[in-house]
């Protein structure tokens, strides 16, 4: 079971307020954990990453386990703890804007 | 009983202003989104309860979202837990493909970009969603990169009408400063296959077919900041308006200069007249008084406030050239606010209402056709659309 921490915004979009568990099939990687993410809640599709490229959206980063795991490749494996529910995945936005 | 409902798009969230009839009470709901941006909210003539609205965000991206309530609840269509036959989600609401080639899979065509190179397109919002006049399930969105949608499933899912893009023009077309928009779109009442669409800085286009073929329509307008200034397209069109009874007459508000054509935009010319700067964003027409114009003159396209720090809004009535400031009620003094494109609305009970936003959160009202104004709001965040819907 994977745990996602998304943030304030799409989880109101989501219209779900809490922390996210996921159980992803086989080896979990960031993509498979985001692919789960998009499944059940189809709202967030285009919100974190591309439609078409799959790119991350740039104000957008992934940090897991005090590590940024932004620029990992989609089909690396995602760190022991958070594959075991120990740590969770943070979807953040970057400070920018106002 | 008649009563209204005035959808206001802001900065930081959507708001709905409602009222009876006699527009001196209003009630105010919302943010809705709260954060996000809304570039415009607007409703269905067909079935005034579905709203339809664009949700941005610089950092999440496109949300387009739907309400079947007049705007108390809403959702994004295809957004919810709902599966295809083949087992995959059907998030697609925010999803906006462009066409490629069919000859070559490759981008359609590319744009100038600021430096003169060419570019290919690229997705960033949407600015500007409206309704069908005649089918509640079909809607049509303007977007950045400059292209028109439509969805005929009540938003769930959207195809470009790349024949705009597909015409040829596409290379002269470049971004304004406020990106590569199209953001104006009006249906032709008598004849819904014919819509006139405008995009900064190309100009305004027309389809008679329902949106498979289109031309440019931009002969008389002279633009000195394009090599060419009176070229086929490559103006920046703000906006602009027609009267329901007489879709033949349209009224531009380009950067610079105010103009008219009688024609459905085959020409036009001028009407600029006695205004005191001719810049400015908005224009619509009286709901009554096809001949009864409205625009906010600004100061200049480096200066987006009003002239002399006075908000004034200007009336002719007679379809241009001759023009009346309108300020009863307006700010007259250190006034630095800016009316945006789409922040200009009409009502049509039968002493028309005029409606219009500002940057500084101001929304403001006139029961009398513009004799009189007072504001409904005064603290929203910066305004960026106003639509209203009468109801009956």
């Amino acid at each position: 079971m994977i745990r996602v921490v998304l943030p304030q915004h799409l989880r109101t979009l989501a219209k779900d307020d809490g922390e996210v568990r996921l159980d992803v099939e086989g080896r979990a990687t960031l993509g498979s954990v985001l692919d789960a993410l998009e499944t059940r809640y189809p709202m967030l599709r285009g919100t974190i990453r591309d439609h078409i490229t799959q790119a991350r959206r740039p104000f957008l980063r992934f940090f897991a386990c005090e590590e940024d795991l932004s620029h990992e490749r989609l089909d690396a494996p995602l760190p022991e703890a958070v594959v075991s529910g120990a740590e969770p995945l943070y979807i953040v936005g970057a400070i920018a804007g106002g | 009983m008649s009563s209204v409902r005035v959808l206001v798009g802001t900065r930081k969230g959507a708001f709905v202003l409602t009222s009876d009839g006699k527009r001196k009470q209003w009630e105010v709901s919302g943010p809705h989104f709260a954060g996000w941006e809304i570039y415009h909210l607007k409703g269905s003539l067909v079935d005034p309860n579905r709203v339809y609205a664009s949700q941005s965000s610089g950092w999440f991206g496109q949300v387009i979202q739907r309400s079947d309530d007049g705007g108390k609840t809403w959702e994004a269509p295809g957004g919810g837990v709902t599966m295809t036959p083949g087992g995959m989600p059907s998030g697609e609401s925010n999803r906006f493909v462009y066409d490629a080639s069919p000859e070559t899979g490759k981008p359609l065509t590319t744009h100038q970009w600021y430096d003169g190179t060419q570019r290919p397109w690229e997705f960033k919002r949407v600015w500007h969603l409206e309704p069908s006049l005649t089918e509640p399930e079909t809607v049509y969105a303007g977007v950045e990169d400059a292209a028109l949608f439509r969805s005929t499933d009540g938003a769930k899912t959207w195809h470009e009408l790349a024949g705009l893009r597909g015409h040829g023009t596409g290379p002269k077309w470049q971004p304004g400063a406020g990106g590569m928009c199209l953001h104006t779109i009006l249906i032709d009442p008598k004849d819904p296959k014919r819509i006139f669409i405008a995009i900064s800085a190309a100009g305004a286009f027309r389809t008679d077919d329902g949106g498979k073929s289109w031309k440019p329509i931009n002969r008389g307008l002279k633009s000195q900041y394009i090599p060419d200034p009176d070229a086929e397209v490559g103006h920046c069109v703000h906006r602009i308006a027609l009267h329901p009874s007489r879709p033949n007459v349209l009224f531009m508000q380009k950067h610079w200069d105010v103009l008219r054509s009688d024609d459905a935009g085959d020409s036009w010319h001028e009407v600029s007249g006695n205004l005191p700067t001719d810049f400015g964003f908005a224009i619509d027409v009286h709901a009554h008084e096809p001949e009864t114009v409205y625009v906010v003159p600004i100061k200049s396209d480096s200066e987006h406030y009003p002239p002399d720090g006075k908000l004034r809004v200007y009336r002719s009535r007679t379809g241009g050239n001759e023009w009346e400031a309108l300020t009863n009620g307006l700010p007259q003094s250190d006034c630095y606010v800016n009316v945006l494109r789409d922040a200009m609305a009409v009502d049509s009970l039968e002493s028309c209402g005029v409606y219009f936003g500002t940057t500084g959160g101001q929304v403001y009202f006139s029961g009398d056709a513009g004799n009189n104004w007072s504001p409904i709001v005064r603290d929203l965040p910066a305004v960026m659309s106003v639509e209203v819907q009468t109801l009956r």
